[in-house]
């Protein structure tokens, strides 16, 4: 129990995906100018990250290490991913169609997203056991989802502020970015 | 040949992937550290995207466009694999301090994007002179942001276990916080202010 803790913290605080391990950034610069949309795409993330999470899991620990062809990872990973995230596309769409618009275009974009592909990565080289790969994904969904919130929520204040020409726009969301990852280090020495 | 140049130059600069178009951040600012990871990154991507560009533009009349971006994926992720299997038998060091950054090379945007607006639609020469430019353009992002962070985070310039100079007060007290995460965005975000600032990268 107090592993899974550790690992959850570690994913959500101090190794956070987009500050520490720079893992999904695309989105953070990308959807992240509004809180509503941002929330959304976290919460997108964080699902998918999840069921790859497990589903990756099963086919690494019963077909891929008794076949002994870990090799095909990235191959597989990614089409499960890809595949995965039709699925659940379509699944949402017959089940919950408010649900499928409030997600809208950020479901699609998933597949590209390396949070995702990354999750399944690391999963698989800290050899994590079944529950440990789940909680990890939980923890750097929620980590992620939790950036990605302060993050609009700076850039909608950011709106109105007296910002220098040449620093609109991408470059001044780079130094918030700095700024938030430097108050996340103050996590660091937490476990 | 003049359309090959001008393929190739076009990467450089005018669709410059990190600066200018904003793709492949996630590698850029994670392994621009020292300017050997930066190199490595290159050389990965340049087998990738080479490679990608090529079996994308040959077999473009056979692709359904239907399921086109499977397809691209998978070669893709099959010539990611062989990197990745290349760089651990012959560059151990590189395979370990790329680290994860080098399996997720599959989902590079920049890669998928070639393919998608350039590769799937023109010949073979033309793919290979955009793979090519872009990957300059690419490896001159990152060998900046690499030269900055390594000379101010470290206080000495080393390329490959070869030392060309330490600083005198940066080297005994180098600013740690340039080789940590937060510098990377720090300088990436100063990078694009003074490009914009100078008027080689337009405003949004």
């Amino acid at each position: 129990m107090n592993e899974l803790i550790a690992i959850f913290l570690g994913m959500v605080l101090i190794n956070n995906f987009i500050l520490v391990r720079f893992l999904g950034l695309c989105p953070f610069f990308g959807v992240s100018k509004k809180l509503g949309p941002a929330i959304s795409m976290g919460v997108a993330v964080t699902f998918v990250m999840t069921i790859a999470s497990v589903a990756t899991w099963l086919i690494r620990n019963y077909i891929l290490i008794p076949f002994d062809i870990e090799y095909m990872n990235i191959v597989i990973f990614i089409l499960v991913i890809a595949t995965l995230v039709q699925i659940i596309e379509l699944f949402i769409k017959k089940t919950n169609i408010g649900l499928y618009f409030a997600f809208g275009i950020y479901l699609p974009l998933i597949t590209t997203n390396c949070a995702v592909l990354g999750i399944t990565l690391i999963n698989a080289t800290q050899n994590y056991s079944f529950g440990g790969s789940v909680v990890a994904a939980l923890g750097g969904g929620l980590g992620f989802t939790l950036v990605l919130a302060m993050m609009s929520g700076i850039r909608e204040k950011l709106e109105l502020a007296n910002t220098p020409k040449s620093m609109r726009g991408l470059p001044i969301a780079f130094l918030i970015a700095a700024l938030l990852g430097l108050a996340f280090s103050g996590f660091g020495g937490m476990i | 040949m003049g359309k090959f140049g001008k393929e190739f130059a076009k990467g450089l600069i005018l669709s410059n992937p990190v600066f200018v178009l904003a793709l492949g951040l996630c590698p850029a600012l994670a392994i621009s550290t020292s300017i050997d990871n930066a190199l490595g990154m290159t050389l990965a991507v340049l087998i990738v995207l080479l490679g990608s560009n090529i079996i994308i533009a040959a077999i473009r009349g056979f692709v359904p466009s239907i399921t086109r971006i499977p397809i691209f994926i998978v070669v893709i992720a099959t010539l990611v694999t062989v990197v990745n299997l290349i760089f651990h038998a012959y560059l151990p060091d590189m395979y370990e301090s790329l680290g994860i950054f080098l399996p997720l090379v599959v989902v590079n945007c920049i890669i998928l994007g070639r393919a998608e607006a350039f590769a799937s639609k023109n010949p073979i020469l033309h793919s290979i002179a955009d793979a090519l430019g872009i990957t300059v353009g690419f490896m001159l992002a990152l060998l900046m942001i690499s030269f900055i962070r390594q000379i101010l985070g470290t206080g000495s310039l080393s390329v490959f276990g070869f030392d060309f100079f330490t600083l005198p007060v940066l080297g005994e007290h180098p600013i740690v916080i340039f080789v940590l995460p937060y510098g990377a965005f720090l300088i990436i975000g100063l990078l694009m202010a003074l490009f914009k600032r100078t008027g080689v990268m337009k405003g949004e």
